[in-house]
């Protein structure tokens, strides 16, 4: 039995918004995994709960007609990894949710509550820091978006207010459009393992695929919440793939654009390492997926230009 | 305050009064005396609460029963056959010793059954990567990756 006072099933995300604005004490549950752990700890025992576990149009991935990609919420990690739109646009993205717990976790931990519990070690913040999501927010005065890259204001706290549900994730065809991208994390364990650090980076490279055209580099756990390197990216537009000064140039210039700290999992010494280190794989094999001509969405889809 | 939750559990229709705050590992055993469903840790790190909801693998500890409400629920006890032969995943774990003390089984072999459901075969590695979710104290892994690999792995 969990220590709830209250428990209400939304049958609509504008239900679901009702009802938290009606009960104060009230917190969205989506797949759980981490709303139930934390009761069993006693964090937040005794409030109330509402769930957006039974939405179906919550779930799920959509190109919108200018190209967008849509994803759902409460679409679990293991839907999202085997999606055909992930798998054709954002297979990093894919990959990144892969590494989360175990086969159980990811059947029923969504992306949702990855990026809403405003956690820096979230597997999906990174590389949704790289993608510039937008998160789709509905509150009782209507619906605003907000860039996921202003959406965290601290640890464990995001700009969301209470009675605001999280309706979608946008992904714009210029964030995703003929890059390719590799999301690595580092834990004590192979599965069942919070990231001590978690790196994304992605890359656009020109048509005779020899320049970077862009890069995108994102943290979590580099810093109290996920963050962008936009200096280290500027510093490598316009670079040849094969000179071999860039890792050395990424793997540097990234740790003046990180704050670490040390906690049980790792001292910043140790994190300061791995955030140099898993950026210079991550751009290799960035670069190598392009190489290879596997920058998905090359062409926007419905529209395959190359 | 007392809900009304209908679901399929081991294919038989079950309506039953449930209290909102009951997780699903709780109202199996104790409600419906499936006791192959264990309780381990409450918090989705060993994997002894798991069974297949609607053909997935999921902690049921982590699970409000409400959300069962139509959904289908599968168990070790109903892999039973119409004359009580075993599961050829069971017989696997049998087979290959397996089994220990039996408790982290019953999430083992539903994961297996979720694995030899998708109609692939595994390799050993991405049959590790799949049982990952489960923690077992006394085999070691091999003999349990021996079993499902007799029946889902690539050679099989
Ligand atoms: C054993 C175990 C291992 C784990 N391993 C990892 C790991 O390796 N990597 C990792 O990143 N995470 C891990 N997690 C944490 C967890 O699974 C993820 O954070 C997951 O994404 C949470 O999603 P959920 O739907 O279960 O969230 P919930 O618990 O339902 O919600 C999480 C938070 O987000 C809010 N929320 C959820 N959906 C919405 C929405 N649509 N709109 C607004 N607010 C919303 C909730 O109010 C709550 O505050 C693990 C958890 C467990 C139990
Ligand atoms: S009891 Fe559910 S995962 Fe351990
Ligand atoms: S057999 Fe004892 S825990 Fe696995």
């Amino acid at each position: 039995m969990f220590d709830i006072e209250h428990y209400f099933e939304a049958k609509s995300v504008e239900e679901a918004v009702r009802l938290l604005s009606e009960h104060e004490d009230a917190e969205i549950i989506c797949g759980g995994t981490d709303v139930l752990v934390k009761l069993r700890d006693g964090k937040g025992a005794g409030g109330s709960l509402v769930s957006i576990h039974e939405i179906p149009s919550l779930r799920g991935v959509r190109v919108l007609p200018d190209a967008t990609l849509e994803i759902g919420p409460a679409t679990c990690f293991t839907d999202l990894t085997n999606h055909p739109l992930i798998q054709k646009y954002l297979p990093y993205l894919g990959e990144a949710v892969d590494t989360v717990g175990g086969p159980q976790v990811r059947n029923q931990g969504t992306i949702g509550g990855n990026i809403c519990n405003g956690a820096t070690s979230a597997d999906s913040a990174a590389t949704m820091q790289t993608l510039n999501a937008v998160v789709v927010l509905v509150g009782p005065g209507g619906v605003r978006r907000v860039p996921v890259t202003e959406f965290y204001t601290g640890p464990g706290r995001t700009v969301r207010q209470h009675d605001e549900v999280c309706r979608a994730f946008e992904i714009k065809p210029e964030d995703y459009v003929g890059f390719t991208g590799c999301y690595m994390k580092y834990g004590k364990r192979a599965a069942m393992e919070i990231a001590t650090l978690g790196c994304c980076v992605r890359v656009r490279l020109d048509d005779a695929c020899s320049r970077i055209e862009e890069t995108r580099i994102g943290y979590g756990v580099a810093a109290p919440t996920p963050i962008r390197c936009r200096n280290t990216e500027a510093a490598l537009a316009g670079k040849s793939v094969e000179d071999e000064s860039i890792y050395e140039l990424i793997g540097t210039s990234v740790l003046d654009e990180v704050n670490p700290r040390s906690s049980w999992r790792a001292s910043r010494e140790f994190r300061l390492q791995l955030i140099s280190e898993l950026a210079k794989r991550a751009l290799k094999e960035a670069i190598r997926r392009s190489l290879n001509h596997e920058a998905p969405g090359a062409a926007v889809p419905g529209e395959e230009r190359r | 305050m007392l809900k009304i939750v209908h679901m399929w559990v081991n294919g038989n229709e079950v309506e039953l009064a449930v209290d909102p705050r009951e997780s699903l590992v709780e109202t199996l055993r104790e409600k419906l005396n499936l006791t192959s469903v264990k309780k381990g840790c409450g918090v989705g790190e060993c994997g002894a609460c798991t069974v297949l909801i609607d053909g997935v693998a999921v902690d049921t500890c982590l699970y409000l029963t409400m959300w069962a409400d139509g959904k289908h629920i599968l168990t070790t006890e109903g892999l039973k056959g119409p004359n009580g032969e075993l599961n050829p995943i069971q017989q696997a774990f049998i087979d290959e010793a397996a089994v220990q003390c039996g408790f982290c089984t019953p999430g083992l072999i539903m994961t297996a059954v979720e694995i030899v459901g998708t109609g692939r075969k595994y390799t050993r590695t991405e049959l590790r990567k799949l049982i990952a979710g489960h923690l077992c104290r006394c085999t070691g892994y091999e003999n349990i990756l021996n079993a499902i690999e007799k029946v889902a792995g690539i050679d099989s």
